[in-house]
C-alpha cells in the first residue's frame, strides 16, 4: 500500500523543528531514518497529517567526544555509529548492539534517536542505553531537560517525551577501563527482531565484579533492566553457582508474551540463556582488556 | 504542502527532475516519473530489499523514503551498473553463477552486494551470507547468489582492490 497524504515540513535547525512541532502538534510526527514509521505509513497503521522530516537538520549528525561520555546527535545514523571508531573504543556495547539491528541497507538509514523514540521493545537501542544507564537531551519550545534512560520509556511504542519534545542527544557514558561488554541475541532469521537479547556491561578489579549492569529486549512491554541477574553477580561475583542464578533470576523477570515466533516460555528461557552468556562473553573481554 | 513538489536527483551520474507528492516513496518516483523501472517494488515494507537502491554512498529501501527526501540527492540503481553496453562483472558472476531465476529480486540483490562488498575490507563466505540476508528471493535459493558476491568480494578485495 501507499501511504495517506500528508504535509512534510523539512527544517534545517533544530529551533526550527521545534517552532513546526509546537505549531502541529499533536498532529505531527517527526521522521527520522523512516525504517519503521514509514512501513507503518505504508501500511496505513500510521497516517501522520504532518510530517516534521530531521533529516536536513546537520546539527543533528554527530558523535563526539565529551570527556565521560559520547554525545550522539539524535540523528545519528545506525552505519555511522556501525563505522565509528570512537564508539567501537568508548562503548563498546553500543558498538555490538549496532551491529545487530537489521540488515546494512536498514541501518544506512535508521538513526538511534528513531530508535529510541518508536521503542519498540525488541528493538536493540533501548535496552543497550538502559544497561549503559544514559542519558538523554529533550528540546522543546519550552526549553531543554535531561532524561535518564529508565525513566524514558513508558510501555510499548510508548515515551516520555512530550508531543512537542525532540529527542536531540543521546549522552552514552563511556566504559570503564577494565571494563568489557556483550550484546547478543536470538532471532529467527538474521536481521529479524529478536526473540531475546541481552546488552552487558560488567567491570573487574582483579577478579571482583565492581559493577555489572543488565538489560534485555524482546521480552516485556518495553526493555528490561534485568536487577536480579545483576543483585546475583554483584553480591557473589562470576562464579558458576551466581552465572545459575543470574541466569534464573533473568528468566523469572523477563516477562514475553507468546507470538507466532516463540512461546513466552521459550523467549523466557533465552532471556536466562542470553543473560549468562552475555555475562561470560563481556567477563571475558574484560579479562583480556585489563 | 500535500500538492506536488519538484524533486531533482543525480541518478546513475544524470540529472534528473519530476514531481512528486510528499507521500510518494523513492521507489515509485524511480519508477513511475522518470521510468526507471529496473528498481522493483516488493514488499513496500522494507523488509524484501528488492527496491534497495545506493543512495549518496549507502545501500537503502527507497520504499522507506519519501522523494521529496532524496532531492538533491546522488542515486545509483541497477540501471547504472553496465557501462557501455557491457555487464557489470558482479552481474556476470550473477550469471555464471545461477544466482537468478525469476530475476524479480536481482536488482535489489545486486544493489545490496554492491554496497557490502565496497563498503568493507574483506568478506568471508559466511559474512556475505549474513550481508545477503537483507534481501530476499523466493526462487533460487541462495547458494548461486552467495557463490557469485563471495567470488565478486575476492575479486574486489585481491588484487584490484577498489576497481568496482
Amino acid at each position: 500500500m501507499k501511504p495517506a497524504p500528508f504535509e512534510h515540513l523539512a527544517p534545517t535547525s533544530v529551533p526550527e523543528a521545534l517552532n513546526m512541532l509546537g505549531e502541529y502538534a499533536p498532529d505531527a510526527r517527526v521522521l527520522a531514518g523512516g525504517q519503521s514509521l514509514v512501513p507503518m505509513m505504508n501500511f496505513r497503521l500510521a497516517r501522520p497529517a504532518v510530517l516534521v522530516d530531521l533529516n536536513r537538520i546537520s546539527d543533528l549528525f554527530y558523535i563526539d567526544d565529551n570527556g565521560d561520555y559520547l554525545a550522539v546527535g539524535a540523528m545519528t545514523r545506525e552505519r555511522e555509529i556501525e563505522n565509528s571508531d570512537l564508539v567501537r573504543a568508548a562503548c563498546p556495547l553500543l558498538h555490538e548492539a549496532t551491529l545487530n539491528i537489521g540488515h546494512l541497507p536498514i541501518r544506512s538509514r535508521g538513526t538511534i534517536g528513531g530508535s529510541l523514540c518508536n521503542a519498540d521493545p525488541a528493538a536493540e537501542y533501548p535496552a543497550t542505553i538502559l544497561a549503559l544507564d544514559a542519558t538523554l537531551v529533550a528540546q522543546s519550545v519550552r526549553g531543554e531537560r535531561e532524561i535518564p534512560a529508565a525513566e524514558f520509556f513508558d510501555g510499548a511504542l510508548t515515551t516520555t517525551l512530550e508531543p512537542d519534545e525532540i529527542l536531540t542527544e543521546i549522552r552514552a557514558p563511556k566504559a570503564p577501563s577494565s571494563s568489557g561488554a556483550a550484546f547478543l541475541e536470538v532471532s529467527r532469521r538474521h536481521g529479524d527482531f529478536a526473540l531475546a537479547g541481552v546488552a552487558a556491561q560488567i567491570t573487574l578489579d582483579g577478579d571482583v565484579v565492581t559493577n555489572v549492569r543488565l538489560a534485555a529486549c524482546g521480552v516485556g512491554s518495553g526493555p528490561v533492566r534485568l536487577t536480579g541477574a545483576e543483585d546475583a553477580i554483584r553480591s557473589d561475583g562470576l562464579t558458576d553457582a551466581s552465572l545459575a542464578a543470574a541466569e534464573a533470576a533473568a528468566a523469572v523477570q523477563a516477562d514475553p508474551d507468546s507470538d507466532v515466533h516463540a512461546t513466552s516460555g521459550y523467549s523466557r528461557k533465552l532471556a536466562g540463556v542470553m543473560t549468562k552468556r552475555a555475562l561470560q562473553k563481556a567477563a571475558e573481554r574484560a579479562r583480556a582488556g585489563a | 504542502m500535500t500538492e506536488k513538489r519538484n524533486v531533482t536527483v543525480t541518478v546513475n551520474g544524470e540529472a534528473h527532475s519530476g514531481e512528486a507528492e510528499p507521500r510518494t516513496l523513492l521507489a515509485d518516483f524511480l519508477r513511475d516519473e522518470l521510468r526507471l523501472t529496473g528498481t522493483h517494488v516488493g514488499c513496500e515494507h522494507g523488509v524484501c530489499g528488492a527496491c534497495t537502491v545506493i543512495v549518496d554512498g549507502f545501500a537503502a529501501r527507497s520504499c522507506l523514503m519519501f522523494a521529496v527526501q532524496a532531492d538533491g540527492a546522488e542515486i545509483n540503481t541497477i540501471e547504472g551498473l553496465a557501462e557501455n553496453g557491457k555487464m557489470h562483472r558482479l552481474q556476470k558472476l550473477f550469471s555464471e553463477h545461477r544466482a537468478l531465476q525469476c530475476g524479480f529480486c536481482t536488482p535489489g540483490m545486486l544493489m545490496t552486494a554492491i554496497d557490502l562488498v565496497h563498503s568493507h575490507d574483506s568478506l568471508t563466505e559466511e559474512e556475505v551470507r549474513v550481508g545477503m540476508s537483507a534481501a530476499l528471493c523466493r526462487c533460487t535459493g541462495y547458494e548461486g547468489i552467495v557463490n557469485a558476491v563471495t567470488e565478486y568480494a575476492q575479486q574486489v578485495h585481491g588484487k584490484d582492490a577498489g576497481n568496482g
